[in-house]
């Protein structure tokens, strides 16, 4: 009965299978139209199909191959690293470019071990000065320096 | 001769001041990640491409392909250093490289890269403009079944690059076609996927997508062990090879360019298979084959210059038929459409300049790069020492700014987040993302096709097995995928890619 699963493509797999049933189930509210004129479902439709039946043959393979293991996770990493962009979009238009960009820069480097608070002000202000002299000022993209949120 | 006022034409573009400031700008750049592991050309580009887009056409693009190329040389500067390679291609120049390097012979070492390199791109770059217009001729008699079996072939051949399980390339292909349908139907204006978010009704940004799956995936998989790069402080040795070492590397070097030149046409070639099966033939045909893995010239002259030919002729099927044979020549798409250059056949009759100016800054490029490696490679050296918890901060502003500016659109920002969240599990699960962008870019294209033949052969699925051209791609691509499939083939797959971990 110990027949070895190997669970990363099983997980793999099962993933595909979901990921095609929710673009099925959101392709059927559509037209889907005939082959001669398709609808904006048939395409999708078929797509997602093909992407049920690929899982499902992953989630078949999956139970004769040896496991391997995952891995570990950047748990750190993922937990400052994602918010940086997030944080940017919800700030450079209410803080502005310069702030904001400080921010970003340093929650991104909060992901590190390796890396001191002082080091990361460090970095976050030499960041923000490069970044707003090349690209607000060099290369003149359209940002707000300063936004409305703050006090001036 | 046409080809010789045809090259002029590209000189006179590319040796324009700004174009060659554009086109040492992007080689410096690409230098520079190629040098540092960790930062692929494909996130550095993804992440620029909203720059490039206040310049002119022709500035942006030789810049971008600057970068592509640049980065090819710099890679086999940390390979031959550190034994780590900074692109995945140099990954062969490593094995070689680093133990001559190790018998004091990095000098020669690298010598040998950069003027194999440098010998294959000029000849690559020459065939492009060979080829190119002969290739041209071909694609503006295909219709919009030869373009859907086209791309078909396209997706299919890209994955035989993709590590690991064809079935998960496979996937990850439909999962990048599905992700290229979301927005509005073109017929219809129907909001598709959009989840009743109006910010994605013109589809999700394909910047976004590149950069989270390609650059902030990678930095999350680089956080999960943070290591120190041990840089070998040997001295470089003499930079000029002797006359015995230049002789040593003339016939791995010719037969490199033309492995590489090959194989960086075909869809989803391109510089990785080239350097990979340069290595092969080498060691195959050597007369000492021992040397190989413990310091041959061969063995770094061969695949150097097999994976810069093929990163040259990888824009044969973008210029001519508009089809990205590797993630990076999808976003030149993604860069060309920006501009307003819509990829395909039309483009060397109706911007010769741009066309030929691009083919033009390659050799010119290639230039530049012969002179930045051999007498500034100290400096790159240095280069190595910057660790790397102090780098990405550094390219998640960058990645933040380039995404925004794209639109002003604060939900790419959020797509960026949610995509390298996304692009980081697949990597856990041993999904490549490679194929997933490719279908990205092409699912509109394929969808559009797919449609428009349909009504041309009025619901007739048969309309493209009846033309021929449709039907000879359409039966390679059948080929390929059982090929593909054969038990003995993707062991021999396997082995190929484990060797190059």
């Amino acid at each position: 009965m110990a027949r070895p699963i190997n669970k990363t493509d099983a997980a793999a797999g099962g993933l595909f299978i979901a990921v095609g049933v929710l673009f099925a189930v959101q392709s059927m509210g559509m037209e889907i139209g005939t082959a001669l004129r398709m609808g904006p479902g048939y395409f999708p439709l078929v797509l997602s199909g093909v992407m049920i039946l690929l899982g499902a043959a992953i989630v078949f393979t999956a139970f004769s191959s040896e496991d391997e293991p995952v891995g570990t996770l950047a748990w750190r990493g993922m937990m400052f690293i994602l918010p940086a962009p997030i944080f940017f979009g919800l700030t450079v238009r209410g803080l502005g470019f310069v702030p904001s960009i400080f921010f970003t820069t340093l929650i991104a480097a909060r992901a590190a071990l390796k890396m001191s608070w002082l080091a990361s002000l460090i970095l976050s202000v030499a960041v923000m000065i490069f970044c707003t002299l090349v690209f607000s000022v060099g290369l003149g993209l359209p940002f707000r320096r300063f936004g409305p949120w703050l006090p001036v | 001769m046409d080809l010789i006022s045809n090259l002029g034409l590209g000189f006179a573009t590319a040796g324009s001041p700004t174009n060659l400031l554009f086109c040492l700008i992007g080689v410096i750049l690409g230098t520079l990640i190629g040098v540092l592991p960790g930062i692929g050309a494909t996130a550095t580009i993804a992440m620029l491409l909203p720059i490039t887009f206040q310049l002119e056409p022709v500035s942006s693009l030789i810049m971008l392909a600057g970068i592509y190329y640049g980065a090819q040389y710099g890679g086999s500067t940390t390979a031959i250093l550190i034994n780590m390679p900074g692109e995945s291609s140099s990954a062969v120049t490593a094995i070689d490289g680093y133990q001559l390097a190790r018998k004091g012979k990095a000098g020669t070492a690298l010598a040998v890269a950069a003027l194999g390199s440098f010998f294959a791109g000029s000849v690559a770059t020459l065939l492009v403009a060979i080829l190119a217009p002969l290739l041209t001729i071909v694609a503006l008699k295909f219709g919009a079944a030869e373009y859907f079996s086209l791309m078909l072939l396209g997706l299919v051949a890209a994955i035989a690059l993709a590590h690991g399980s064809i079935l998960k390339a496979l996937a990850m292909t439909v999962l990048g076609l599905l992700l290229g349908v979301v927005g509005t139907d073109i017929y219809t204006g129907t909001p598709r996927f959009t989840f009743g978010i109006t910010a994605y009704a013109d589809g999700l940004n394909f910047v976004a997508l590149a950069v989270g799956v390609f650059g902030i995936a990678e930095i999350l998989r680089n956080l999960e062990g943070e290591q120190d790069r041990t840089v070998l402080t040997t001295k470089l040795g003499s930079l000029w090879p002797s006359r015995a070492d230049l002789k040593a590397m003339i016939a791995p070097m010719l037969r490199g360019t033309l492995l590489g030149s090959a194989l960086g046409i075909l869809p989803g070639g391109g510089a990785i298979l080239a350097s990979f099966a340069s290595y092969t033939v080498e060691k195959r045909i050597s007369k000492t084959p021992e040397e190989f893995g413990k310091g041959s010239i061969a063995g770094v002259a061969g695949p150097e210059s097999a994976n810069n030919a093929g990163a040259q002729t990888s824009f044969i099927p973008l210029l001519t038929l508009g089809i990205p044979a590797n993630p990076v020549m999808a976003l030149m798409v993604g860069a060309m459409i920006i501009q307003g250059v819509v990829p395909g056949p039309n483009v060397a009759a109706e911007q010769p300049a741009l066309f030929w100016g691009i083919i033009a800054s390659m050799w010119i490029g290639n230039l530049m790069l012969i002179v930045l490696n051999l007498p500034l490679i100290g400096l790159w050296v240095k280069l190595l020492t910057v660790p790397y918890h102090v780098l990405f901060p550094i390219i998640m502003a960058f990645c933040s700014i380039g995404v925004y500016s794209v639109n002003s659109n604060v939900y790419d920002l959020y797509a960026v987040a949610g995509f390298g969240l996304m692009g980081y599990v697949l990597m856990k699960l041993r999904c490549e993302p490679a194929p997933l962008l490719l279908g990205f870019v092409l699912g509109p294209l394929l969808e559009e096709n797919l449609r428009r033949a349909m009504i041309l052969g009025r619901g007739d699925p048969t309309t493209f097995v009846t033309r021929p051209i449709s039907a000879t791609l359409l039966g390679l691509t059948v080929i390929v995928l059982i090929v593909m499939l054969l038990p003995q083939v993707s062991k021999k797959r396997a082995e190929v890619f484990s060797e190059a971990e």
